[in-house]
């Protein structure tokens, strides 16, 4: 549906010109980049406009580039049931500031989705009601899924049972 | 063992006692991921495990005696199967199902204790991943012959079950 | 005498001292009280933990602690080519592996431009139909066991069997299956198993109605799941769920009418939905959902045309290994995908199936290397088991084991 993608881009270049940065399209998905200040905006609005009725948020995620500036991105997949379309939201964190602003007051799914962020690279999310580690025990001092730390872990960081 | 007179048994207490702890080895079953499933199996309709007497699983460690661990143990998960482990009574016996129980298996990663016997005493190890329901069967047997033959838990040398095509 | 619950250790035992063994506590109602369950439990479903807060019977509050299964799957990803991550997508959802085999090769398919072949379209479909299946008949039987059943998890797993007998054939692994590659399959669908899923669903619609009607007649069952563990469309919208619990809150949801993938679109069938959005609820959808795969199942063994099963795309299918041995072109190829793997294009795509939980989505990012920049796996069971508290709250004790198994939530996908 071209003209559904037209309408969102054109929407949100519209309601938020200064914190739109670009849009791309590949293999038919639509990806729209923003300022990390306008993310929880950019939902609410999605989420309540009439015409577009993103209703569902899918998925929170982080990448991390590895690269100087703007370290990692933040993807956040959102679904319209309404309308039955697909649309990828990013924005780009520096390493020098890890804090994103949390969408949990908007969509509810993104309780747990942020905590597995902010536990596998240590993306902090303000405003999150419980922001802790999900799946790694809560002393644990490193962030697995950046790319300087190793896939075999950093020996001694996690114990096991005396034998 | 041997017939002396008609009606009669002389045996040696151990014998009997080995004999009858054999028979009736009730499972802990520590059912942790996939290998789980396949447990249920193994306990399941097809591949009856009450033939062998060990029908009981036991979800509460006091009540059994020995544990399957079945599925990847993480370092997270490993403290909680080591406290079961020594909550079980004495004599306890450990198979560990399947190659990531064994020894990580596929996952060699930041997460996964690469073998449980790290931070258990381990008798039989059974391959494949996971096991068929006839292989683990088979390591159970094994555990059997150990206690018929006497052997304290895990001390004489590991068994290892191999997969078969 | 009575002791009041505040400071009663030292209480009882200066009441104990003065031999007075009658101790009665004023209220032992008084105070809430936290109760541990898991992550060993029977009815955890595998290793998944849950901390209740009851007052009485009552749960006032309850939160579930993940990560006991967290294998690392995205780390392993980026450090592995496409092809060798197919067998870890085994080991996701480990109720429904063909499922997942399928939803990872779609994903990479899309990322690296293949349109396979539409025989290996049609078979696809079969495994994932078989896939969703296995998983709920392992699904009921849990369930019903929680609540109290044996029966029916000792049925279930019985035709259960025998779809893993067809996987044995149709794959040739029982269980964890490997069996999709990249740009078609590992290999064809031979006429014995054409036949073998003929057999099994002329018989599985009675053995269903033989399990289903153990449970709907039974009282018991009906009153431990009716208006239990309720939650409304609005919420379940809100919190992202997928699959049979977003359907069973009527909602008719199903990526497989809503974007078909593969042929679904060619294929009739209904989504079944319900309103009451409880536990039975859940119960009767996946119910209809088996009989609606048998549908699908018998159309696309009547449709399913011949011809190759990979794509014509040698630089990035791998080669038949039989071939490999006498040609040299295959062996070149077959070379450089095992050890330079299939570079797709820089660039980023996200695909999702229905799976049997709900939602099966992969977000790959590529930087046109051999293995992966970034996998995500969107797994339906994390997201869904969000809901566990809202569900829970107010409820009795007794019910978490019903929620949990209407839930039907697999730790493998939703600790990753």
């Amino acid at each position: 549906m071209p003209d559904l993608k037209e309408l969102v881009v054109g929407k949100l270049r519209d309601r938020f010109a200064d914190e739109f940065e670009s849009s791309n399209e590949y293999r038919g998905e639509l990806t729209v980049i923003v300022k990390k200040s306008a993310i929880r905006s950019v939902c609410q609005f999605l989420r309540d406009d009439a015409e577009l009725r993103f209703d569902s948020l899918r998925d929170v995620c982080g990448v991390d580039y590895y690269r100087p500036e703007d370290r990692f991105e933040v993807v956040y997949n959102l679904y319209s049931i309404p309308q039955n379309f697909r649309l990828r939201i990013k924005v780009r964190v520096d390493e020098s500031d890890l804090h994103v602003d949390s969408v949990t007051p908007v969509f509810s799914t993104a309780d747990w989705e942020e905590r597995e962020t902010y536990d596998m690279y240590g993306i902090i999310f303000d405003g999150h009601p419980d922001l802790r580690r999900i799946y790694m025990p809560e002393d644990f001092e490193h962030f697995p899924l950046r790319k300087d730390f190793p896939l075999m872990g950093i020996p001694g960081s996690l114990a096991l049972p005396r034998k | 063992m041997g017939l002396e007179q008609e009606s009669f048994f002389t045996t040696k207490l151990d014998d009997i006692i080995g004999w009858a702890r054999k028979n009736s080895l009730w499972p802990m079953p520590m059912g942790i991921s996939c290998c789980a499933i396949e447990m249920m199996a193994f306990a399941g309709p097809r591949t009856d495990v009450s033939r062998f007497g060990s029908e009981a699983f036991r979800f509460s460690p006091r009540q059994s005696d020995l544990m399957i661990v079945a599925g990847t143990v993480t370092y997270k998960m490993s403290h909680v199967v080591r406290k079961i482990y020594d909550q079980m009574p004495d004599p306890k016996w450990v198979i560990a199902m399947g190659a990531c129980t064994s020894s990580g298996g596929m996952y060699r990663s930041y997460s996964v204790v690469q073998g449980i016997d790290l931070f258990l005493p381990v008798d039989v190890y059974v391959a494949g991943c996971p096991p068929r329901p006839d292989n683990l069967l088979r390591g159970l047997m094994e555990v059997q012959a150990k206690i018929a033959r006497g052997e304290k838990p895990g001390q004489k040398e590991k068994i290892y079950i191999q997969e078969h095509a | 005498m009575t002791v009041s619950a505040r400071d009663s250790k030292t209480k009882i035992l200066h009441a104990l001292e003065d031999q007075d063994t009658n101790v009665t506590f004023d209220d032992p109602l008084e105070h809430d009280m936290v109760l541990n369950m898991g992550p060993q439990h029977p009815a955890t479903h595998g290793v998944l933990r849950l901390l209740v807060r009851l007052d009485g019977e009552t749960i006032v509050s309850a939160i579930p602690d993940l990560g006991y299964l967290h294998r690392g799957y995205e780390k392993i990803a980026e450090n592995c080519t496409y092809h060798e991550f197919i067998p870890h997508t085994d080991r996701l959802d480990y109720l429904s592996p063909l499922a997942n085999n399928v939803a990872y090769a779609l994903a990479v398919e899309k990322l690296a431009g293949i349109e396979i072949p539409e025989r290996a379209k049609y078979i696809r479909v079969i495994c994932a139909e078989l896939a969703r299946l296995a998983s709920h008949l392992v699904w009921v039987g849990t369930m019903a066991m929680d609540v109290g059943a044996v029966t029916v998890l000792l049925w279930g797993f019985r035709e259960r069997e025998k779809i893993q007998d067809i996987w044995d054939l149709l794959t040739g692994v029982r269980f964890t299956t490997s069996f999709t590659r990249v740009g078609g399959l590992a290999q064809d669908m031979k006429e014995d198993s054409v036949a073998a899923i003929r057999n099994f669903l002329d018989a599985f619609p009675q053995s269903l109605e033989e399990c289903e009607k153990l449970l709907i007649k039974n009282r018991i069952f009906i009153d431990r799941c009716e208006g239990v563990g309720y939650i409304s469309r609005e919420q379940a919208i809100n919190m992202g769920i997928t699959g049979p619990i977003l359907r069973a809150s009527g909602v008719e949801h199903d990526l497989r009418k809503d974007q078909p993938y593969l042929v679904y679109g060619n294929l009739d069938f209904d989504i079944p939905t319900y309103t009451d959005g409880d536990t039975l609820a859940r119960f009767y959808v996946r119910m209809e959902e088996m009989r609606q795969s048998v549908k699908i199942l018998y159309q696309a063994l009547e449709k399913i045309p011949q011809g190759p099963v990979n794509a014509n795309e040698p630089k990035k299918v791998l080669p038949k290994k039989e071939r490999t041995y006498g040609n040299m072109e295959e062996l070149i190829h077959d070379f450089m995908l095992v050890n330079f793997g299939i570079n797709p294009p820089i660039g980023e795509v996200y695909s999702a199936i229905e799976g049997s939980k709900g939602e099966l989505g992969f977000y790959l990012v590529s930087h046109g290397e051999g293995n992966p920049w970034r996998l995500k796996i969107r797994s339906p069971s994390f997201v869904n088991l969000q809901i566990l508290p809202l569900m829970l709250k107010g409820g009795m004790i007794s019910d978490v084991v019903a929620v949990i198994g209407s839930l039907d939530p697999v730790m493998g996908e939703a600790d990753k």
